[in-house]
């Protein structure tokens, strides 16, 4: 989209400074749009800059957030993983399964990631080893994963975690701050340096633009694709973790639907589905977004469902609005 | 020769359904009789009904995930028709399902064709956005069986010529399809926009506009559906039919319809639909418990990607072959 005005028919006289292109960014609009539903939120209702309320908030978001990080390298390089929800649910009623055991929390920890791990290394070996599309597999990984749910549950649902286990979903780590959100915070950190200052981060943009010219120059294109399939796993063993100890409860029908959320906070933070870019700081502004949006809805006593009508709008409308934008200042420049 | 009939993916997939059925029929006979198969077929109807569409929008290397909100919103406008009009004659309520499936087709074609806006994100989008517009409408509230009026939820049942009109309508639509997608410039349209968008392009084919038609069909199937859906259940409300576009993408992969667009065929759309209705009707029967009709489906799409992969592989010269192998 951005490079437009880079294409043979338009070469601009100069490149564009530093600043100019940090102000035309989309995270900036993103900031822009972000600052605006803040401002909007705290005019609307007076319940809404309370700390304790805000902290409130961040849990409707951290849980995806910390999926969509995973998520957002996997779509800069060009696949997709949409089985994360299942891995979610598988993981809890594994989590779930070991509690009946008599198993304690550092042990259920260790089952959740691996849960996910090991559902991340299926989805990866399936994409990477036999060639086949990630968006075919991972429905099919998605159903896999959550009928196995199914089949362990039923209509069933697994109770009883340890007290220390609900500190995860529950627990503080200083004042407002809750460890979901620091989690959030710190990942988001360490997603921001691997994707834009590794040569890791470089070898998945180079894939998402041309696979075959990444592989020729030498990227080992199969295996950084694994590797991130396997992190997409292992954040939704994270996730599953934090959400069933907020829950305090699995059942199979647990996180149903989130991929698509986790999908469009992607999407929304300018990374771009078919691949080759985005950014770290953009998925993180987008879920701050989506974050408070629920937010504020929910203090105006909007439901849940309506929310989603404004997530879905919110998503094609920003992507609508700059290839209009784009296309009536061609039209006005000739 | 026999080769070659195994690499017809079609046949394959007969193959493998008639294997099935047979491994079923050794220790429940009762299963392999024709009114069991019609049986099984009518269940099966609406989802071959929504294959078809998605069929289309997939061979045209685009993706629909907002039919079965489609047809929860179509079908639901269907009921609210059928409650504040009774006397309304069914056909209208049908027409109109279908004329409102093939807007709501259109929405998303239009975005696809004026601005390019990836078919993935589209969808995912209107998904949201048609099942909130349920509940827009209806504030939540269901509407039941005693609501509607008995033409509207016997029509689906009504048996002609001793098969039932639901079964009756999917044949229709498969005929229709067949003459659509063989007979037709915009099924020959379909094809070349999903084998080489390129060099339809050059054969003067507008890529966009095909792809619109295509979203017009799998919307107009879905609005259909919709009223099939509600009718024959006799109960509407915002979640019918949720999370049901993965299993009609499902069917899809495994009738050998490429996600990639280009390849598959009407007839492999049909015998997908069919494989998951065998096995979703064949799990009571032998006595597993429906709650792993779900990890069985999953599987069943696994092993399908990779055995169509296979057959599709391009044979290209290996040029790194050590980095290629993984």
């Amino acid at each position: 989209m951005t490079d437009a005005h880079l294409s043979p028919r338009h070469i601009p006289d100069r490149l564009q400074g530093r600043g100019a292109r940090i102000l035309k960014s989309w995270e900036s609009l993103l900031l822009v749009v972000a600052i605006a539903i803040f401002l909007g939120n705290s005019l609307a209702s007076p319940y809404f800059l309370d700390p304790w309320n805000l902290s409130d908030a961040t849990f409707n978001f951290t849980e995806k957030a910390m999926i969509a990080f995973a998520m957002a390298l996997v779509i800069i390089s060009g696949e997709i993983d949409l089985s994360v929800a299942s891995i979610i649910a598988l993981a809890s009623t594994a989590m779930g399964y070991a509690v009946q055991l008599g198993v304690d929390t550092p042990a259920l920890v260790a089952i959740g990631l691996g849960v996910g791990l090991i559902c991340g290394m299926v989805n990866g070996l399936l994409i990477t080893g036999l060639g086949l599309p990630s968006i075919v597999v991972t429905i099919g990984t998605m159903s896999l994963f959550r009928g196995l749910s199914f089949i362990v549950l039923g209509d069933q649902a697994f109770t009883g975690y340890p007290k220390s286990f609900a500190w995860f979903g529950q627990g503080y780590v200083w004042w407002v701050f809750s460890f979901e959100f620091t989690l959030f915070v710190l990942l988001a950190v360490v997603y921001g340096v691997l994707l834009h200052k590794t040569n890791f981060g470089r070898a998945v943009y180079a894939i998402g633009n041309n696979q075959t010219a990444a592989l020729f120059s030498g990227v080992r294109v199969a295996r950084v694709k694994f590797i991130l399939f396997l992190l997409t796993g292992l954040m939704a063993g994270l996730a599953s973790i934090c959400l069933t100890s907020r829950l305090g409860s699995t059942r199979p029908s647990i996180a149903l639907g989130w991929e698509l959320e986790v999908v469009t906070m992607v999407v929304l933070g300018g990374v771009n589905i078919l691949g080759g870019s985005g950014t770290i700081p953009g998925v993180v502004l987008a879920a701050l977004i989506m974050g408070m949006v629920t937010f504020g809805f929910g203090l105006l006593n909007v439901p849940g469902i309506v929310m989603s009508i404004f997530i879905g709008l919110l998503l094609i409308s920003v992507i609508a609005l700059p290839i209009l934008w784009q296309r009536a200042r061609r039209r006005l420049a000739h | 020769m026999m080769a070659k009939l195994l690499k017809n993916r079609e046949i394959l997939l007969v193959v493998a359904i008639v294997a099935l059925v047979a491994l079923i029929a050794l220790r429940f006979p009762a299963f392999v009789t024709p009114a069991s198969f019609a049986r099984v077929y009518n269940d099966t109807s609406i989802l071959i009904i929504l294959a078809l569409g998605q069929m289309a929008v997939i061979l045209t290397r685009c993706i629909d995930l907002s039919m079965a909100a489609n047809l929860a919103l179509s079908g639901m406008v269907a009921a609210m028709l059928n409650t504040a009009f009774p006397g309304l004659p069914i056909p209208l309520v049908i027409l109109v399902a279908m004329a409102l499936g093939g807007l709501l087709g259109m929405v998303n074609g239009t975005l696809v064709w004026k601005l390019d806006i990836p078919p993935i994100v589209v969808t995912l989008g209107t998904l949201t956005i048609y099942r909130g517009l349920i509940f827009l409408l209806t504030d939540g509230k269901w509407i039941n069986a005693h609501e509607m009026s008995d033409a509207f939820k016997g029509l689906p049942r009504l048996e002609i010529a001793g098969m039932p009109v639901l079964s009756w309508l999917s044949l229709l639509m498969i005929a229709l399809m067949f003459l659509v997608m063989g007979r037709t410039p915009l099924g020959r349209a379909f094809y070349a926009v999903g084998g080489n968008p390129h060099a339809a392009v050059y054969t003067g084919i507008d890529v966009g506009r095909t792809r619109f038609f295509a979203y017009c069909l799998s919307g107009t199937l879905a609005g259909l559906s919709g009223y099939l859906w509600v009718s024959r259940y006799a109960v509407a409300y915002v979640d019918i039919a949720a999370g049901f576009e993965l299993d009609i993408i499902a069917a899809c992969v495994i009738g050998g319809i490429s996600i990639a667009g280009g390849i598959g065929s009407v007839a492999g759309a049909v015998l997908g639909a069919l494989f998951l209705g065998v096995i979703k009707n064949a799990l009571p029967v032998i006595n597993i418990s429906p709650f792993a009709q779900m990890a069985i489906s999953g599987t069943v799409i696994i092993i399908a990607v990779a055995v169509n992969a296979r057959a599709e592989k391009r044979k290209g010269r290996v040029i790194l072959r050590k980095a290629e192998a993984v």
